[in-house]
């Protein structure tokens, strides 16, 4: 055969391959039909002096392609447009790949040999290619168009399908082919429903307005998602939303802030909650919550001010009126503006201020103290039940998240605990419930050695049963008083003065029975006994009547020297308790110049003096049969400070050192942050004195500077 | 007759030096000084030096600022000292002496005067001038162990070293420590602080002083009382 007539024959072959493939019932293309083609194609390939070259051949194969493409497919497209376009698109590629797979397989010998040998593009691809230049780039426009009006229609209603558009989109993603589609989209998109909310505005309320703007929203999310992907999606549903949001703030944003803080202002919850109802978390009125959340702040803000300005209120009523108000704004946050974020950090705003800043002189944080040592005390349970204590501590708790120098709070409750936990009426239950509640909301850093305090009393409880015990087995060891010991884990608790002095020999005959009982019961401990704190119920015979007085062994160990003479100098004292001036000053004003003169004290006057004299005051009375004398004073509160501020810096070197060993090297606005950050849940270290430490550190060799960037510091093991 | 002999003695010399050993090579090379001058600067030394301690004591230095006509309390005593890596406050050894000496080139009491001024720009250049300043804190730390220096004699130290250069910043900064009274003492890192402070921050409005950054705290402090001050 020649040349011409070869390639004729294989025109005819795919000429009918063609027909068949469009679908012409006469044109069946045979296993013969198949097999010569093939064998045609492999003997020009192969055969020496063959009319046809295989460059011929493949060249051949591309004009077979185009000439395919020309003649078939293009006018397909030509005239259609919208839905049209695409399915034939569709259809016209599902037909191209199944000609070029069975092309292919007539060609596979030119395909196996001579294109690989010569590094050509394969034959698929040549016949992919082809239709990508001539048909998708041609009409890629044209698609694009048609997609973006097939949306416009679905908006106005027209039914919609979403599958053939998303077999384009996918075809020409497959194929690397930008059609600006997503761009066109959001263009037209943005037109429409910047019109469409141009009419909205006209004619409807802000909550109207907003519904159907939250319509519109879920139905083109809907509409879109068999076949958008994900981020087309949102950069269309942000687009959509933005149309709306931007005639809002013109439009409607005055006008609904005006009317929130009228509802404010009347505490109108009902109104509030129902202005955001409609709304689920999310949607669009979101955008709202920047605005009316500063709105919020400034509010309470103001409420905050007033309340801390208010100098005629004491301490327990600031406490409550701070947690009433913190309660509304939290009713508010939960039920109207659906816990919000920019509502919360606007309330946390207005309570660290407020619960930082000085009122009449005083920190909150002392304030919240004393306020939770009077709900816990003993006489606060005759007038509350103690559900209502426990509520009451838990409303007051959530104040303390906002308070910076946790830790000096920690330490004032910490001595108010010891103070609780040491007095008859000590609720060891209640106050874990309570330390638990604390935990809550400060966590858990703190709370073992009050814990421990705790367990401290619990423990004396059961001590105190084997101490009886112990005490009726061995019947001559009686001490003589009835008595009881409260032990104390040391280190535990807050520093207790230790007074020092001789008791008289039926305490010292208590001290040493329990001393031997706590001896056998726990071999390797030693107790330290403080008679300064514990209660003695002494009886005292006064010519009008006979009482009880409660006081501190100290003080019983003073008036008990009245039992053998009735007059007593003040250096008399002193010698016969063998203790110091300060112990022995504090003692005596508490006897005879404070609330109940038990001893009369010559001169009168109210401060004691090395040449007093001291009388056992036989006519005193009262008109209880049994009274408190109140304990000797000490200064309590300045202490308390000094301690924390001491604490605050060993902590602050701690951990300055901690970060530096395990950075090495450091910038130090860096070591600063990190400091702060880590501290922070204990209390909020300043600039200056975490500056002042580091430098502490480097006159003590833990740091130094580097000596080319002054900023850098260097950990020196 | 003699002129063949000096004409041999200087073809001798030339031959010497045509092979010069190591050790003639290395004299040449190292010291532009000659043995000469070597002598010259160890007399000059003995002068002053006190008899028995084998130092110039501040005695010594005393007759030395007489001579050179200038004020013992003159900055360019300080600088000489920090030319010779001088140890110690008040006293020069004679390697120090002559180190400073040697690099100066001056073997004579006039060639020494002449060197002052060309002393003083070197030491004003960016370069030696750190080196210099944080030398003149050093210098004054008389007691063995001494790490820090008191208000008082930071201050006249303060304004010896950077008077010239800084005076309103040093005026301030005097004042302020004098008004003060949580610092006591300065230490090596307040003071290299304040030079880095006098060539960064702009005075008197410190616009791009930022308290975060690494300053010393006693620098912090400055910056609010001179902001207080300017109200």
């Amino acid at each position: 055969m020649s040349f011409d007539q070869d390639l004729e024959f294989i025109e005819m072959g795919v000429k009918k391959l063609k027909r068949q493939l469009e679908g012409d019932p006469e044109a069946i293309v045979t296993m013969v039909d198949k097999m010569s083609l093939y064998t045609k194609v492999y003997n020009l390939c192969t055969q020496r002096g063959s009319p046809v070259s295989p460059r011929e051949l493949y060249d051949k194969y591309k004009e077979l392609i185009i000439e395919y493409i020309m003649s078939t497919v293009l006018p397909s497209l030509q005239e259609k447009c919208d839905e049209e376009i695409l399915i034939q698109l569709v259809e016209m590629w599902g037909i191209h790949k199944k000609m070029v797979h069975k092309l292919f397989l007539y060609f596979q010998y030119l395909d196996h040999g001579y294109v690989s040998r010569n590094s050509l593009p394969p034959l698929h691809e040549v016949g992919l290619t082809c239709f990508h230049d001539l048909v998708f780039k041609e009409f890629k426009d044209k698609v694009r168009d048609a997609i973006i009006s097939m949306i416009a229609q679905q908006r106005e209603g027209k039914p919609f399908d979403g599958d053939s558009i998303k077999s384009v989109l996918d075809i020409f993603v497959q194929h690397g082919i930008e059609i600006g589609f997503e761009e066109a989209m959001l263009k037209e998109a943005a037109i429409y429903y910047s019109n469409k909310a141009s009419s909205l505005v006209r004619k409807f309320s802000y909550r109207e307005y907003m519904l159907k703007a939250n319509e519109c929203l879920q139905r083109e999310k809907t509409g879109v998602s068999c076949y958008l992907n994900a981020s087309t999606e949102a950069a269309l549903l942000e687009v959509v939303r933005n149309e709306f949001l931007s005639l809002f703030a013109g439009h409607y944003l005055e006008r609904e802030k005006s009317r929130f803080l009228t509802l404010l202002a009347h505490e109108n919850a009902e109104e509030l909650s129902r202005m955001f109802r409609p709304f689920s978390k999310d949607a669009i009125w979101s955008h709202m919550a920047e605005p009316l959340s500063n709105i919020f702040k400034n509010h309470v803000h103001m409420e905050a001010i007033a309340l801390a300005r208010d100098t005629a209120m004491n301490g327990q009523e600031f406490i409550q009126k701070a947690i009433k108000l913190h309660e509304k704004c939290l009713k508010y946050i939960n039920e109207c503006f659906q816990e919000h974020d920019r509502f919360r950090q606007a309330l946390a705003y207005v309570f660290h201020w407020l619960c930082n800043t000085a009122v009449g002189g005083r920190q909150p944080l002392e304030l919240l103290a004393s306020f939770c040592d009077d709900l816990l005390k003993k006489d606060c349970g005759k007038r509350l039940s103690d559900k209502a204590i426990e509520e009451t501590f838990e409303k007051a708790v959530k104040l303390l998240p906002y308070v910076y120098a946790k830790d000096h709070f920690l330490k004032l409750y910490r001595e108010n605990l010891a103070r609780r936990l040491l007095s008859e009426s000590a609720n060891d239950d209640r106050e874990r419930k309570i330390l638990v509640k604390i935990k809550q909301q400060i966590g858990n850093w703190f709370q073992h050695p009050m814990k421990r305090m705790v367990d401290d009393i619990t423990s004396t409880r059961e001590n105190q049963l084997s101490f009886r015990d112990y005490i009726d087995r061995n019947s001559s060891i009686r001490p003589g008083i009835d008595f009881a010991v409260t032990v104390l884990s040391q280190g535990l608790w807050p520093d207790f003065k230790l007074a020092d002095l001789d008791l008289p020999p039926e305490m010292e005959k208590c001290k040493e029975v329990f001393g031997e009982y706590y001896q056998w019961k726990n071999k390797d401990r030693k107790l330290t006994w403080i008679p300064s704190a514990g209660t003695c119920n002494v009886v005292g015979r006064f010519e009008p009547k006979t009482m009880e007085l409660i006081m501190t062994p100290v003080q019983a160990a003073a008036l008990l020297l009245f039992n053998s003479t009735n007059r007593l100098s003040y250096s008399e004292i002193m010698t016969q308790l063998n203790m110091t001036e300060d112990n022995v000053v504090g003692l005596l004003y508490s006897l005879s110049c404070a609330k109940h003169k038990i001893l009369i004290k010559e001169p009168a006057m109210k401060t004691i003096s090395p040449t007093d004299y001291f009388e056992f005051n036989s006519k005193f009375t009262d008109k209880m049969a049994s009274i408190k004398i109140p304990p000797p004073p000490v200064a309590k509160s300045k202490k308390a400070t000094e301690g924390v501020n001491k604490d605050c810096r060993w902590t602050i070197d701690a951990s300055i050192v901690r970060i530096m060993k395990s950075q090495k090297v450091m910038a130090q606005k860096e070591l600063v942050k990190e400091c702060v950050k880590e501290l922070g849940h204990m209390f909020k270290p300043e600039l200056k004195m975490i500056k002042k430490r580091i430098e502490g550190l480097m006159a003590r060799y833990f740091l130094e500077r580097d000596s080319q960037d002054p900023e850098l510091l260097r950990y020196l093991p | 007759m003699r002129r063949s002999s000096t004409k041999k003695a200087g073809q001798a010399a030339s031959a010497a030096r045509a092979n010069p050993s190591a050790a003639d090579l290395l004299r040449t090379a190292s010291s532009k000084a000659t043995s000469k001058e070597l002598e010259r600067i160890d007399s000059l030394f003995s002068a002053y030096a006190n008899g028995t301690s084998g130092l110039v004591d501040p005695e010594g230095i005393e007759s030395l600022c007489a001579d050179l006509e200038v004020d013992h309390t003159d900055v360019r005593i300080l600088m000489l000292a920090w030319k010779m890596k001088a140890e110690r406050q008040g006293y020069f050894t004679l390697d120090e002496w002559r180190r400073g000496l040697k690099s100066l080139k001056a073997d004579t009491i006039s060639k020494l005067k002449k060197a002052l001024p060309q002393l003083e720009k070197e030491v004003k250049r960016q370069s030696n001038f750190a080196d210099f300043y944080a030398y003149a804190f050093c210098y004054c730390l008389t007691e063995e162990k001494q790490k820090n220096i008191d208000i008082e004699n930071i201050c006249e130290l303060l304004d010896l070293v950077l008077g010239n250069q800084f005076r309103a910043q040093v005026d301030y900064f005097v004042e302020y420590l004098k008004a003060q009274n949580d610092y006591k003492v300065i230490n090596m890192d307040q003071w290299t602080g304040f030079l880095r402070f006098c060539n960064e921050i702009s005075f008197p409005d410190f616009s791009n002083y930022d308290p975060e950054l690494a300053w010393p705290l006693v620098l912090d402090n400055f910056v609010d009382w001179m902001q207080a001050k300017q109200g």
